[in-house]
């Protein structure tokens, strides 16, 4: 019944929303949209929150999440994920061959141009790729062309860059071009999909500024106009060329300085989109929204990492010890009461989202990741007890509300081993000085880790996490054997085996218990009654071009 | 006159410096921003150091806090990490926060003073009674209660307003935020009026000017007021800077783009140059506030003189 009053509530206050602002465009855009197929672009536009990009809009610059969405609606790559599957399907590669998983031969569609007539060549690859790995760009993405030979020329550790372009990009003809890789890596075209892979039309590197005042690029979205800091006005670009044209006139991306305040306009029938309900909404966002709420599986994986540089972890005991601390965790507990059940349980170190393809295998963990407060009691004593007797979860207190789940984590695991003063929360005061203090490897116990995948493979999920001297191998995890297994699954050419080999590798971190694996994280998203076709892709982001409006 | 002005300039140097470099040292004692520009990976080592060194921050502090000190004078604040520059950020922050700073105020003026008016003649009544029970139930509850209260009932409830502030934030989009702002400073003015005015309307100066047979209203606006005026003008005018400084939980109830929310998220991101650069502005706006203040008094009361 609430539930019923509450729905009417909404249906009201958008009725009167709509007829105080006078807004035509929602009405006629809908008779107009049934003529027409979406085509025209004066049907509906879609407002949706943002939030404040948090480095530079370009597409090797950008990392997180609020500017990837922007990238996603302006930019198509050789590859797109597909957003239901997250697969690697080609977006504008005609095709991508190898033979033996290091040199590929590209060839860029035909006919695809950026929204300015500029035509999409085998060049707007080479020059984008060569300009996001130089190091006087700083492009913050740089490492995702590391694989390409020529990358230690332009980038090098320290020192300056020798060279301008990397060696392992040739330009072949028009439409066509070669890349060579410093190793073998299968898989290598599949991570074609990710946003720094994108091509870039000739005004980015002539006008820079002008092109970071109102980006251009090649997808179904066109920029109209951008406020930075406010907003950012999208219209569907009508001659995009692709199959995934946007099915509504455009999207309003409007910055918000609170989620809270983001809701409140969604309930309130001012904003059509909000991809991130407050956690202390999710209670009441079923009654408040009448089903229109998702809550779907994302790449991303919360866990706890180690510091392995510390002798008191790297010892003998330090398996033992960590599967304890991971047998005490009652997981499903914590993501129904804290999380409201916005997070999974997780069972191994992947991802749901890659599918079992992809290489995701429920209760890969088994009993390891399953509360069981004797079998931990008796591992961690086996182990010699918390090294020093006590045992600190760092995090960082600023975002993310990581406290309350540090605390429930500890709280179980002293509840287990019987004293209330054995595990305690170490909050750090801010994202960067916690990242900094990782860095420095001044951790002494363990620590938050959250990783978002970068691409739908397993091997995103693994080689930088838990590989010797990886980029985001925090805790400094080294194997041998998961090493051998990584390089052996990244030169099989058949894909079926290079996925079985990663999971024989998964197999090493499980045995190590290399983390502790917590949860996989969903993304979720409310919307209003004006549009429909609502969904997130595997990177939580929304699918913009399916959403109908009316 | 003059001289006293020169005076008050030249004092605004010393507390100009402090006051930068207390803020530069405390955004820096939090550790190195370029760590959490990459997530929650860690960044490649050699763009972080090139990062370092295109903003300065490879150098010993003293000396990026001269060098940034310079470039000030030199009205260059920086650029944050977003790519932009600091002087852009203000020129979109700083007119909405000081169009809201306005409201504020005007309601503060308005209402806070024509209360404490009424209240201050009319000790003891029941409007008196009324009056003090509201402010002080105003006092008493935090802005954030206020502001997301109005926004509940008068933005979703009653639909009277949007709940949230468009981009260009015009003028009566800002009313409600003005006045959940100014709730706090608007009863302490009510306050500070009534006390003021109910111990001038006893004095002398009154009694003669209704003997000499004023009009009630001239009495009370040219005499009682005027002379009761200087603490309620001493409050506004420090309250000018804490309002536009303080205006961080309106901004983000109302989804309001200024100075507040650019300040909250150069503390979250670490940014050294949007941080110090809006603080520095503040500290002038402050700083200037209190100037004009003082000379207010001189206007209010003549006998107050600046030699």
């Amino acid at each position: 019944m609430r539930g019923a009053t509450h729905a009417k509530w909404a249906a009201c206050t958008v009725a009167v929303a709509l007829a105080a602002t006078a807004c035509g465009s929602g009405s006629s855009g809908s008779g107009s949209g049934s003529s027409s197929s979406g085509s025209s672009g004066s049907s509906g536009v879609v407002s949706a929150s943002w939030g404040d990009p948090q480095n530079p809009l370009e597409p090797a610059n950008t990392n997180e999440v609020q500017g990837g969405k922007v990238l996603d609606l302006i930019f198509r790559g050789l590859k797109r994920y597909n957003p239901k599957t997250a697969k690697a399907e080609n977006a504008l590669a005609q095709s991508i061959t190898t033979k033996d998983a290091q040199n590929f031969n590209v060839t860029v569609k035909n006919g695809w141009t950026f929204s300015n007539g500029e035509k999409v060549t085998a060049k707007s690859f080479v020059n984008a790729w060569n300009y996001g790995a130089a190091l006087k760009n700083n492009q913050k993405n740089a490492s995702f062309f590391q694989y390409i030979d020529g990358y230690d020329k332009v980038h090098p550790e320290t020192g300056k860059a020798t060279a301008t372009t990397m060696s392992g990009l040739k330009v072949t003809g028009a439409q066509t071009f070669t890349i060579r890789l410093s190793q073998k890596f299968s898989t290598f075209p599949d991570t074609l999909g990710y946003a720094a892979f994108s091509p870039l039309p000739q005004t980015f590197f002539t006008n820079h500024s002008a092109w970071l005042a109102k980006p251009v690029g090649n997808g179904p979205y066109q920029v109209q106009k951008y406020d930075r800091g406010s907003q950012m006005s999208l219209r569907t670009w009508k001659k995009y060329p692709g199959p995934d044209k946007a099915r509504n006139g455009g999207v309003d991306l409007k910055v918000y300085t609170d989620n809270n305040t983001a809701y409140t306009d969604l309930v309130a029938g001012n904003l059509d989109l909000v991809d991130d309900v407050p956690a202390n909404q999710l209670r009441n966002v079923k009654s408040d929204l009448d089903g229109r709420y998702i809550n779907t599986p994302a790449g991303i994986i919360q866990t706890l990492a180690f510091p392995f540089y510390d002798k008191a972890w790297s010892g003998p005991n330090g398996v033992k010890l960590r599967t304890g601390i991971s047998m005490a965790i009652n997981r499903p507990q914590i993501t129904e009461t804290i999380f409201q059940k916005t997070r999974t349980p997780a069972t191994d170190w992947t991802s749901p989202v890659l599918g079992k393809t992809g290489g995701f295998q429920a209760g890969l963990c088994g009993s390891k990741c399953t509360f069981n407060a004797a079998a931990a009691k008796k591992m961690i004593s086996d182990a010699g007890g918390f090294p020093g007797g006590k045992l600190t979860i760092t995090y960082n207190a600023d975002t993310g509300s990581h406290k309350v789940w540090v605390d429930a984590v500890c709280n179980n695991i002293n509840n287990v081993v019987g004293n209330d003063k054995a595990c305690v929360g170490r909050p750090v005061g801010t994202f960067a000085d916690f990242r900094n203090q990782i860095g420095q490897h001044k951790m002494t116990g363990p620590f938050r880790a959250g990783w978002q995948m970068d691409y739908p493979l397993i091997q995103d999920f693994l080689q930088p996490l838990y590989f010797t001297g990886a980029s985001s191998n925090d805790g400094q995890f080294s194997n041998p054997q998961f090493d051998k297994l990584v390089n052996q699954a990244n030169a099989e050419t058949d894909e079926a085996k290079a996925v079985k080999t990663f999971q024989q590798a998964e197999g090493v971190v499980r045995d190590q218990m290399a983390a502790v694996p917590l949860w996989y994280q969903n993304g979720s998203a409310g919307f209003s009654d004006k549009i429909s076709n609502v969904a997130l892709n595997p990177f939580s982001v929304p699918v913009y071009n399916e959403i109908k409006v009316g | 006159m003059g001289r006293y002005v020169i005076r008050r300039l030249l004092q605004m140097i010393p507390v100009f410096i402090g006051t930068t470099l207390l803020i530069f040292l405390m955004v820096n004692i939090q550790g190195d921003p370029i760590a959490g520009l990459c997530g929650d990976k860690q960044c490649d080592p050699a763009t972080i150091t090139q990062l370092r060194k295109d903003f300065g921050l490879d150098k010993p502090l003293w000396q990026q806090y001269l060098t940034y000190m310079g470039h000030v004078f030199s009205g260059n604040f920086g650029t944050a990490f977003n790519g932009e520059k600091v002087i852009d950020l203000m020129g979109s922050a700083f007119p909405v926060t000081i169009r809201l700073t306005l409201v504020a105020i005007v309601f503060e003026l308005i209402i806070g003073i024509v209360f404490g008016v009424i209240t201050g003649l009319r000790r003891g009544s029941f409007v008196d009674t009324g009056v003090l029970l509201l402010t002080l139930v105003v006092i008493a509850v935090p802005t954030f209660v206020t502001g997301l209260l109005a926004q509940l009932l008068l933005g979703v409830k009653w639909n009277i307003i949007e709940p949230s502030v468009s981009s260009e934030a015009p003028l009566d989009e800002l009313i409600v935020p003005g006045l959940v702002l100014a709730s706090v400073s608007l009863a302490y003015v009510t306050r500070l009026t009534r006390t003021s005015i109910a111990e001038n309307a006893r004095s002398d100066y009154v009694r003669t000017a209704t003997a000499k047979g004023l009009p009630r209203h001239r009495v009370v606006i040219r005499h009682l007021l005027r002379n009761s005026l200087i603490p309620v003008i001493t409050f506004i005018g420090t309250d000018i800077g804490a309002l536009m400084g303080g205006a961080i939980v309106t901004e983000r109830i109302f989804n309001i783009h200024g100075v507040g929310f650019q300040l909250y998220q150069g503390i979250l991101r670490q940014n050294t140059q949007t941080v110090v650069g809006f603080v520095t502005v503040l500290v002038i706006v402050f700083l200037v506030a209190n100037l004009l203040v003082d000379l207010l008094y001189a206007v209010l009361d003549p006998r107050i003189r600046y030699a």
